[in-house]
């Protein structure tokens, strides 16, 4: 008894296309992804030297909560190989893999509490980011920025490039000559078959398009840091962790926005963006130093009835007492000119109690966009900076 | 690849496979080959195989897996994906050579002889498995789009079910008891322990709602068309292997395609340092129980009744013998801190127990027996569960796990006794999370 003829049903590539079934649960398995980073975003942030990091690079990050548990046997639990020759009890055949797969078992076995992906900073940032604006964003006099490589449609014209021909519109041309040549009793062109009716040159239409220009908000942000040598590593690292999550942060979500860095010990100065997140610098401190260059450069920048201004100072408040009276009325001047003025303090855990702060002094500042954070450990850093910006939007 | 073919050769090809088939006395039924791409090749094996599955984020996680896999070349494709239905599906990827085509048609007519007569597939339905699986998608996906229910809720469900999918009756023959008057005559739920999870708090949980109940049943179903093939999984790649070594060793191959098939086969069942490979381990017990070590010689008619009755387990332990764990160069190994160490070699005094180890970790042996014991534990509708402790210590990270998932779908406290490290412990999960004390003895 032969088996029944089998049958062959051959390739199909419009199946192929359509059957990309895994399409709607790969997409809900990358949202999931997203959910983990977002929720173990502080983590990240405190763990990951992300700082001064190339965009492109990536990281490895936990993800947990979308692992698929079992009950399943521990470590311990001995398993059966084969070998190619004989072994000898108490030899070592090999090392377990990290993360990877071990003999014979897909790599999703347990033994790790959580497993791990790989993100771009790029990616990272924008998750990060994905809820957040700059607060109070006001309608100051709008600039006409032209938006880089956008234009839009308008209308039709009948010369134009190739890929810009409008194979509707020329249909429908043609359609309208030809129903006026039916009217009219005619053919169309002489010299043609009557039985078709073709396209003519005059039938093409092409969309016209012209450069887009919308208007934008000016935004300016001044990044104040203290560079005093009390300012020790572990505190730079603190408020450059803080300001590079502010500088991602703004360039993730403005693009026209403007940035100045200001470092400052007893004197203050505006440095480039490599020097203000890699270098260290000495000295003693007056606060007042790095307010004044501040109102300097709004001043002769971005003078606040056409830009939206920023400030951010970090510093770990240990200021010099003569200096505090003028530090305070220039933080009175900033903040009266600014958008929103920001002041971190960075303490971490122990120090608190011998060192001056300025959180005390700045209690006298009366001002609505004044806020102040205190950061005392990496944990810190991120929900300091989600309260910085997301304070202002709950009084507006 | 090297020669280009049309579905006119593969008829040829498959012509002349068939009439050896028939001829080698292997009983199948109907067999549909699909013809596809290595995309839609990924999206079967993610679904496993089925042409309509359910829709869940893990198949998504899977597909992408086994995506990067695939373009970093860290695994190639399997060249057969076969179908338990009826008619049985396969699929062939058109990008593989001629040969691999051959290869696979004859090693998937093996695979579908064994699902039509091994023992443990009865009661599969295979005329209502595409139709089932078809079913069930559409039921869940209505779940997912009702505005009362919802992709979230749906999940919850879901992700808690695929937990627990597989803490079920491992053997169906075997029926579970059903009188609910225990010894001492007092009504208890469950009447005897019982393993089937799912079922089990889909039918004593009256705070569930009847999608809810749906979707367990459905994991429930779903994990039992698998059991099957994870029960048979060396017999039935050991079978197909022998089989499609015999078909090619006797259709006469063109030179060329013959030596290419050498070099495949040779790939397949070699066996893979440090680890098993069913298709070896397979094979290699299917020539000792045909009595052949080359393709020539008579098959004992005896694979015949062996292939019907046995499951992996009595397949491996009354089959492999010491001579042939001698020559498989068997050991035992465990991982101690990331070493992976040698325990036992396959010598006179050891290889039954490399042979009882090896019992232990193929098929559902390799996952922890889970019973109910008790559905009002101490009268507060509690769940007790145990774990029929065997010498293996669970994964007390992924029991706590777990048990959150047990806890998700009990919606009541739930106690879990196990032994570690040789002591008895209660691992409980409630409202106030996870807690892990040592089991009074007295109380139990």
């Amino acid at each position: 008894m032969s088996a029944p003829k089998s049958s062959f049903r051959p390739f199909r590539p419009s199946g192929a296309e359509r059957s990309d079934r895994a399409a709607g649960d790969r997409t809900r398995h990358r949202q999931k992804v997203r959910e983990s980073i977002r929720d173990n975003i502080a983590d990240i942030v405190a763990e990951e030297s992300i700082i001064g990091q190339d965009r492109d690079r990536v990281i490895k990050v936990p993800i947990r909560g979308i692992r698929e548990y079992k009950f399943v046997y521990g470590d311990n639990t001995p398993n059966v190989g084969e070998g190619d020759e004989e072994v000898a009890e108490g030899q070592v055949i090999g090392r377990k893999p990290g993360t990877g797969q071990r003999p014979g078992k897909a790599g999703d076995q347990p033994g790790v509490d959580y497993y791990e992906t790989d993100v771009t900073l790029d990616e990272l940032v924008e998750i990060m980011f994905e809820d957040l604006q700059l607060p109070d964003l006001e309608r100051k006099k709008l600039r006409e920025v032209d938006a880089e490589r956008q234009s839009k449609r308008k209308g039709y014209r009948s010369r134009g490039v190739r890929v810009h021909l409008d194979k509707r519109e020329t249909v429908r041309a043609k359609l309208r000559r030809q129903l006026a040549a039916a009217r009219g009793g005619g053919t169309g062109p002489a010299d043609e078959d009557p039985e078709r009716f073709t396209f003519h040159d005059s039938d093409l239409t092409f969309r016209h398009r012209v450069p887009e220009t919308r208007p934008e908000s000016n935004a300016a942000v001044i990044c104040i840091m203290d560079t005093s040598g009390s300012m020790d590593t572990m505190k730079k690292y603190l408020a450059r962790s803080f300001f590079f999550l502010l500088y991602q942060f703004i360039h993730t979500k403005y693009r026209r926005v403007e940035v100045a860095f200001v470092a400052h010990h007893t004197t203050a100065r505006e440095v480039t963006e490599e020097e203000f997140f890699h270098k260290g610098e000495a000295g003693g401190t007056l606060i007042s130093s790095g307010y004044q260059r501040a109102l300097e450069i709004i001043e002769a920048r971005y003078h606040p009835s056409l830009w939206n201004v920023y400030a951010f100072h970090c510093s770990d408040g240990d200021n010099f007492d003569s200096d505090n009276p003028a530090a305070l009325r220039l933080a009175q001047e900033l903040a009266a000119t600014c958008n929103l003025f920001g002041y971190g303090e960075i303490k971490p855990l122990g120090t608190r109690h011998y060192e001056s702060s300025m959180l005390g002094m700045f209690r006298r500042l009366e001002a609505d966009n004044f806020q102040t954070v205190l950061i005392e450990s990496r944990e810190d850093v991120w929900p300091s900076f989600r309260a910085l910006l997301a304070k202002d939007r709950a009084v507006k | 690849m090297a020669e280009a073919f049309d579905l006119a050769d593969l008829h040829r090809w498959d012509d002349r496979i068939r009439e050896r088939v028939a001829a080698f006395g292997l009983d199948c039924f109907p067999q549909e080959f699909e013809v596809c791409d290595h995309h839609q090749m990924l999206g079967y094996m993610a679904y496993s195989g089925m042409p309509s599955h359910y829709p869940h984020w893990s198949y998504g996680k899977s597909y992408e897996k086994l995506k990067t896999l695939y373009d970093y070349g860290v695994t190639g494709l399997p060249y057969e994906m076969v179908i338990n239905s009826n008619p049985s599906i396969a699929y062939l990827m058109r990008d593989n050579s001629l040969l691999l085509q051959i290869l696979t048609i004859a090693h998937v007519y093996g695979h579908n002889d064994f699902f039509k007569n091994n023992a443990t597939f009865r009661g599969t339905r295979p005329e209502y498995v595409l139709a089932t699986f078809k079913a069930q998608a559409r039921r869940i996906r209505s779940y997912v789009e009702d505005p009362s229910i919802g992709v979230d809720e749906v999940e919850s469900v879901l992700d808690a079910a695929h937990a627990l999918a597989f803490q079920c009756r491992r053997n169906l023959a075997v029926r579970p008891a059903t009188s609910a008057a225990g010894d001492d005559g007092a009504y208890r739920v469950p009447a005897a322990p019982d393993e089937d999870l799912l079922l089990f708090l889909r039918d004593h949980n009256p705070a569930l709602s009847d999608w809810q109940r749906d979707l367990l049943s459905i994991v429930h179903e779903t994990t039992q068309y698998f059991i099957p093939q994870i029960e048979t999984k060396i017999m039935n790649e050991g079978w197909a292997t022998f089989w499609h070594k015999r078909i090619l060793d006797s259709i006469d191959l063109p030179d060329g395609l013959r030596l290419e098939f050498l070099v495949r086969h040779n790939q397949v069942v070699r066996p893979t340092p440090g680890s098993l490979n069913p298709y070896h381990l397979g094979l290699r017990i299917w020539e000792r129980i045909a009595g052949v070590d080359g393709a020539d010689q008579p098959v004992d008619p005896k694979v015949f009744a062996v292939r019907e009755a046995d499951r992996d387990t009595a397949f491996v332990r009354r089959h492999l013998d010491e001579e042939l764990v001698r020559e498989l160069n068997l050991f035992e190994f465990v991982e101690r801190g990331d070493q992976i160490v040698v325990t036992r070699v396959a010598d006179r005094d050891g290889w039954k127990q490399v042979r009882e180890t090896l019992l232990r970790s193929i098929g559902t042996s390799s996952m922890p027996v889970i019973r109910v014991i008790d559905a009002d534990y101490l009268g507060r509708r509690s769940l007790y569960l145990r774990h029929e402790h065997d010498g293996r210590d669970l994964s007390l990270e992924a029991a706590e796990k777990t048990l959150a998932y047990v806890y998700r779908l009990w919606q009541r406290d739930v106690v879990l006794e196990t032994e570690l490290r040789g002591k008895r412990r209660l691992l409980a999960f409630g409202s106030s999370g996870f807690a892990d004390r040592a089991l009074d003895t007295t109380t139990s």
